[in-house]
């Protein structure tokens, strides 16, 4: 297997490798077929109109162990439309995007993909379907050897999430192994919006700031003033996922038109993005003196 | 302190026994096994795989001197090994009932509770968390909790608590908080999808005990080695009491906690058959497209995959969903399977077998009315076979009757309603006949 640990930053998509080189990177999350396939595909190209640099998709398994309800309801109305692997393919596929798509999903769904056993499979169709990199949160660096060789031989990212907990041997094990950019994960528990900023934010990036790799801050991102909070206190990234999921569960909720959702989104993921730049600027410019 | 350092070194030769060292060091068991779970959760099973092996394998502080100890006060550890004399007569071959439904609760699933809540107390956790199913290891981890003072919240899946309504009384009054789940189709694997949810927020003063020989490392090494209490004597009992080993073991399998408990000590007893009987439900046949397998049986039909922590046998559809399992008793009614028996079942060292519903259901009036024993639905499964499959088992054959019935009377009732059963009692009279 390739050891990575004498290039930790080197990532195998240039395309995402891109969207953090030029400032910070803006990376919203939604749940591919929520409420319905073509619903979805016209939200996540709202997103990619309000700015986004990096899209995850969220690929829905049965059993999210890692999701809040916002994100599990998500993921129960995809299941329920009839979301599968192949349809998701087929969505990266057709939806028209400038940004670099990444697959958020669980390892059961990646390793029975396809005839082969294991995640190969998977991550050659993912390949083939325009997909730079995977998040795959129930997934620990110490599993992940067979599903990182097929990320390195197709050429996507494996991004890993760094907890509020993860320290000493476990970070360095897990830096050794992340390509394209580390998911900081504000906050302990599982997703979702929330009004704070946590302390664990800062704390985490401080542990991470000897590492060269693009760090974004995700869990519990709401607005555009978290936003610049976060870039300002050292993120290279932000990802947003709960705010955004609620949004669409809304449009559902109060039976709004796939246009009107899609307006919404595209307005937060302006605020968002705006906030990120604001807060990227705050730290790259000398702050006037009293 | 002679004596406490005599005590020591025999609990370290019980602990250090042969059959029990699969999976100690690193979760796996052949392919099966690991740690699949979010990386939040990875320091609380790093800190609780160094408690695994201080307190349980190394019995520091006398950690598992104190829990023989309340074992048997508490629990009314040992449990007998007892002749089943009708059932001997039927089948025509020595049976023998190991009485876990003798144990304090009714059923094999204090050993392990009673373990993992001392153990959190050791770790200085203030609080359990626990997921329930049938409600059976909700019960016993309430009842661990009141007797050793630690506050309790149990998750459990909506359908089962309509299901088990005795058994949620049964923790509240232990003092524990009963928080239903109504995901999904609120049973078992939803109940344990939340508790990791919970777990994964509280993880720093919080233990999450988990009820069966599932979940990541070092869970299923944990939870064998606190039920292998029950193998442990049986093989002991089955010798005092008939001169030699049995030739087969029976245990019922969801998880597999009373499963692999019964077979620990005789896994490495090659002449010793070993049968799991898993819940048929009512087909073996599965419902891809709605996503249902009518019956609980991951060993037997099941194939390899991720669930909750671990790579095990799952019942699953082709794209890696997890199925809708089924059985007549919530307590088996689960998609997934420890990964040490889905090794053995691999091995050829475990014999899966599926008995249904029918089957499960005259078992249970089998065991009621022959030997004044009234079985968990659970339990029944393993007499349902017996009736099944008796001709293929050898002369001396032990049965772990792994839960007593009551909390099921309700249940029971209900389903023998529904069906034809030959040696059932009329029941009209409780479901609104006559």
């Amino acid at each position: 297997m390739a050891d990575r640990s004498a290039e930790p930053a080197a990532g195998n998509s240039e395309a995402v490798a891109a969207a953090f080189a030029d400032g910070p990177a803006y990376v919203p999350y939604l749940v591919v077929g929520d409420p319905d396939y073509e619903s979805s595909k016209a939200y996540v190209e709202a997103l990619d109109r309000g700015g986004a640099d990096v899209i995850e998709l969220g690929l829905p398994f049965s059993e999210p162990i890692a999701e809040g309800s916002t994100i599990q309801e998500a993921l129960v109305r995809s299941l329920d439309a009839g979301m599968t692997p192949e349809r998701f393919f087929a969505f990266a596929e057709e939806a028209e995007v400038d940004a670099a798509l990444v697959c958020m999903t669980y390892y059961n769904l990646i390793y029975q993909y396809g005839s082969e056993t294991g995640p190969r499979p998977f991550v050659e169709r993912a390949a083939a379907a325009g997909i730079q990199g995977l998040v795959v949160p129930d997934l620990p660096a110490e599993e992940a050897d067979p599903l990182r060789e097929a990320c390195d031989e197709f050429g996507l990212d494996l991004v890993f999430i760094v907890a509020p907990t993860t320290r000493g041997d476990r970070l360095d094990r897990m830096m050794g192994n992340v390509s394209g950019y580390v998911y900081v994960q504000a906050r302990l528990g599982t997703t979702g919006a929330r009004d704070d900023v946590s302390d664990q934010t800062t704390a985490s990036l401080d542990r991470l700031r000897e590492y060269d790799v693009p760090k974004a801050v995700g869990f519990g991102i709401s607005s555009g003033e978290h936003a610049e909070r976060i870039v300002a206190g050292g993120a290279d990234g932000i990802i947003v996922g709960s705010a955004l999921v609620d949004v669409v569960a809304e449009g559902v909720a109060e039976d709004l038109s796939t246009e009107d959702v899609a307006d919404r989104l595209e307005a937060l993921s302006r605020e968002l993005k705006d906030g990120a730049e604001r807060g990227y600027r705050s730290r790259t410019e000398p702050v006037e003196s009293a | 302190m002679s004596e406490t350092e005599s005590s020591t070194s025999e609990v370290g030769e019980l602990s250090r026994r042969p059959g029990r060292e699969r999976g100690r060091d690193d979760g796996k068991f052949g392919r099966y096994g690991g740690q699949y779970v979010p990386e939040a959760l990875m320091p609380a099973i790093e800190e609780l795989a160094d408690a695994y092996r201080r307190y349980v394998l190394n019995n520091e502080d006398g950690f598992m001197d104190e829990f023989r100890e309340r074992l048997a006060d508490f629990g009314g550890r040992p449990t007998p090994l007892q002749r089943a004399d009708r059932l001997s007569e039927r089948y025509d071959t020595e049976v023998y009932l190991k009485r876990e439904d003798l144990l304090h609760g009714g059923a094999h699933k204090l050993n392990n509770a009673l373990g993992q809540v001392l153990l959190a107390k050791y770790m200085g956790k203030e609080r359990i968390i626990a997921e329930t199913g049938a409600g059976q290891h909700g019960t016993a981890t309430a009842m661990a909790a009141a007797h050793l003072d630690v506050p309790c919240t149990i998750y459990m899946g909506e359908r089962d608590i309509n299901r088990q309504r005795p058994n949620v009384f049964r923790m509240k009054l232990n003092g524990s908080e009963v928080k239903p789940v109504t995901t999904g189709r609120g049973t078992l694997k939803e109940a344990i999808s939340e508790t990791m949810r919970d777990w994964a927020e509280t993880v720093e003063d919080t233990h999450y005990v988990i009820g069966s020989i599932v979940g990541p490392h070092p869970f299923p090494v944990m939870v064998r080695d606190f039920q292998a209490v029950i193998s442990e004597e049986a093989r002991e009992q089955a010798i005092e009491k008939t001169g030699g080993l049995p030739t087969d073991v029976v245990a019922c399998a969801g998880g597999g906690s009373n499963t692999m408990g019964a077979f620990a000590d005789f896994v490495d007893d090659e002449s010793v058959a070993l049968r799991a009987v898993e819940a048929g439900g009512s087909t073996l046949e599965v419902d891809e497209e709605a996503g249902v397998a009518p019956n609980s049986a991951s060993l037997y039909a099941g194939e390899e995959g991720v669930l909750h922590g671990a790579r095990t046998k799952l019942l699953q559809d082709s794209d890696g969903q997890i199925m809708e399992s089924h059985s007549v008793s919530s307590g088996l009614d689960y998609a997934g399977v420890g990964p040490e028996l889905a090794y053995l079942v691999d091995e050829g060292r475990v014999e899966p077998v599926a008995v249904d519903d029918d089957a499960a259901l005259e078992g249970f009036h089998r065991l009621s009315n022959t030997e004044g024993i009234i079985p968990a639905l659970e339990t029944a499964h393993a007499f349902g076979y017996l009736e099944e499959h008796h001709e293929e088992l050898g002369e001396r054959v032990v049965v772990n009757v792994s839960g007593r019935g009551d909390k099921d009377l309700d249940a029971a009732i209900e389903e023998t309603d529904k069906r034809d059963l030959p040696n059932a009692p009329d029941m009209s009279m409780f479901t609104g006949g006559i």
